[in-house]
């Protein structure tokens, strides 16, 4: 699930595990009421901002986590996994940012779920920390897990889902596999200068997005620049000036949501 | 799906795990574990040992009902600040965030918590007697010592439901000083740690009316030195326990739906 902050990923996660009702409709989890303690049994949950007693080990603590679960990990191969093993013995009081996160993929981890929720599972991971959590999960959906994680970053959508669903403002504006979505988000952003003022029929028809234009100056979404710039030039355009770099992800979602309202 | 599906983790099993785990949580927060294993045997030292040998005017003894006294203190301090304290730093660590997500029924977690502060109220009123008995030469049956912890012990609900109270009402920093606040003008105007005779005549005309002092009642009672009929005081029990559950649960379901409405 993938939005910019405030678009309504953790309210979703929320709602899909009972932690929050909502005002219309219902969720299910394996067709069963998400508070259901049989549904909870088969589901492996990391939340943001969320807290844990500081006070016991990494080993203790993952051991009572596995107690709520019918059919746990083994103890140490849930620690192993979530690349805590040296730190099994230290009070969780002593763990770094990045440890903390990897003990809470732990405790998601350790009753062997069927389906985990993850929400914003690599912040404040340092790379070697991502690297890791990228192999667990890689692992885990090679198990035959299923694994929803919620994220800002584009690029970890791309390289860990099969399916992303991009949201904003608490509605769906996309559903689809990373290569299917890559085509509909434009990759670059052209900033041109042109010899002469840009009249409104040169950029008419070229595909590309015009995000602003005034003057020479006009800066373009697209995923072909080289097409735009054959064109531009078949136009007669004189380009003096041009940079083109890779948009970044707000340009890509105000991409997507103009889309959504257009379409609607 | 049904089978293997839709097993769940034997409750039991669940109760004895979490049960432990807060065991050692508490015992590893030495504010805590020394607190109250050293708070109650302290006013004692102070409060009670130098009357240990005089009578009561009914021929009793002053320093056995001492003992009961600060053994009401003490059951009752584990429960106030125990889960008052508990639960107010567990809420700002957000440890209940991701505990409401597992499969943990709350009622398993909050009957650990129950029986986690009865082991540590257990092991006060312990502590307590065994030093009034060995340092303070205080002498009675083992079966009314028995039977005052036995009453203390089955008598303690409505001070959970105060500690609950103030750790849902209060943020984490804020909870030990109301629990404080609360607890100990409470158990002082109560005649728990001198007997009310010695106490300002205004005291004496509020005490009939605080939970403490007909907790205290139910210690006073093993000696058959309680004031009141212990009907009445079991009453006044329930309904503060009453007053103090309604209190939690209230202040637990406007967080709820602060949090997650």
């Amino acid at each position: 699930m993938l939005g910019p902050n405030g678009a309504g990923k953790t309210t979703s996660i929320s709602l899909m595990l009972g932690l929050r009702q909502p005002t219309a409709g219902q969720a299910r989890l394996f067709g069963l009421p998400p508070t259901d303690r049989r549904a909870r049994s088969r589901c492996g949950v990391m939340l943001q901002e969320s807290g844990t007693t500081s006070v016991l080990t990494v080993r203790e603590i993952v051991d009572v986590f596995r107690a709520y679960y019918p059919a746990p990990l083994p103890l140490e191969r849930a620690i192993a996994m979530a690349g805590l093993t040296e730190q099994a013995a230290a009070r969780i009081g002593t763990l770094s940012g990045g440890q903390r996160q990897r003990l809470y993929f732990a405790l998601a981890i350790c009753g062997d779920p069927d389906v985990l929720f993850l929400d914003e599972p690599t912040v404040g991971m340092d790379v070697e920390a991502r690297r890791a959590f990228t192999a667990s999960i890689q692992t885990l959906s090679g198990a035959g897990k299923t694994i929803v994680f919620t994220t800002h970053y584009l690029r970890e959508a791309e390289e860990l889902a099969r399916r992303i669903i991009v949201i904003d403002r608490g509605a769906v504006i996309a559903d689809a596999s990373p290569q299917e979505l890559k085509g509909r988000v434009p990759g670059k952003k052209m900033t041109l200068v042109a010899g002469r003022p840009f009249a409104p029929a040169d950029l008419d028809g070229l595909p590309a997005r015009v995000l602003t234009m005034s003057g020479e100056r006009a800066s373009l979404l697209s995923n072909e620049p080289a097409a735009v710039l054959r064109e531009l030039f078949r136009r007669g355009v004189d380009v003096v000036d041009l940079e083109v770099t890779g948009a970044d992800l707000e340009e890509a979602f105000l991409a997507l949501t103009r889309r959504a309202e257009g379409a609607s | 799906m049904t089978g293997a599906g839709t097993a769940v983790a034997p409750l039991g099993r669940m109760l004895l795990t979490q049960t432990w785990s807060e065991l050692r949580i508490r015992w590893r927060i030495p504010a805590f574990s020394v607190t109250i294993v050293a708070l109650p045997v302290l006013f004692f030292t102070f409060f009670g040992l130098p009357y240990a040998k005089q009578t009561l005017p009914n021929g009793m003894s002053l320093g056995a009902y001492l003992v009961a006294s600060f053994a009401a203190y003490s059951v009752g301090s584990v429960m106030v600040f125990g889960f008052g304290i508990g639960v107010a730093v567990e809420r700002g660590q957000k440890v209940d965030l991701l505990m409401r997500a597992t499969p943990l029924p709350p009622v398993i977690a909050i009957l650990a918590k129950v029986l986690n502060a009865l082991f540590y109220a257990l092991l006060s009123l312990v502590i307590l007697i065994v030093y009034a008995v060995v340092v303070g030469g205080i002498r009675q049956d083992l079966t009314v010592w028995l039977d005052m912890i036995a009453r203390l012990l089955a008598g303690s609900v409505p001070f959970i439901g105060l500690g609950f109270s103030i750790g849902y009402l209060c943020g984490p920093n804020v909870a030990p000083a109301v629990a404080n606040l609360v607890y100990l003008p409470l158990t002082f105007a109560s005649g728990l740690f001198m007997p009310l005779s010695q106490l300002p005549g205004f005291v004496r005309v509020i005490a009939p009316y605080l939970p403490a002092y007909h907790y205290g009642q139910l210690g006073w009672s093993a000696l058959g030195a309680n004031t009141e009929p212990l009907p009445v005081s079991l009453a006044w029990l329930a309904g503060y326990t009453l007053l103090f559950l309604l209190i939690a649960i209230r202040a637990y379901r406007k967080e709820e739906s602060r949090k997650f409405g």
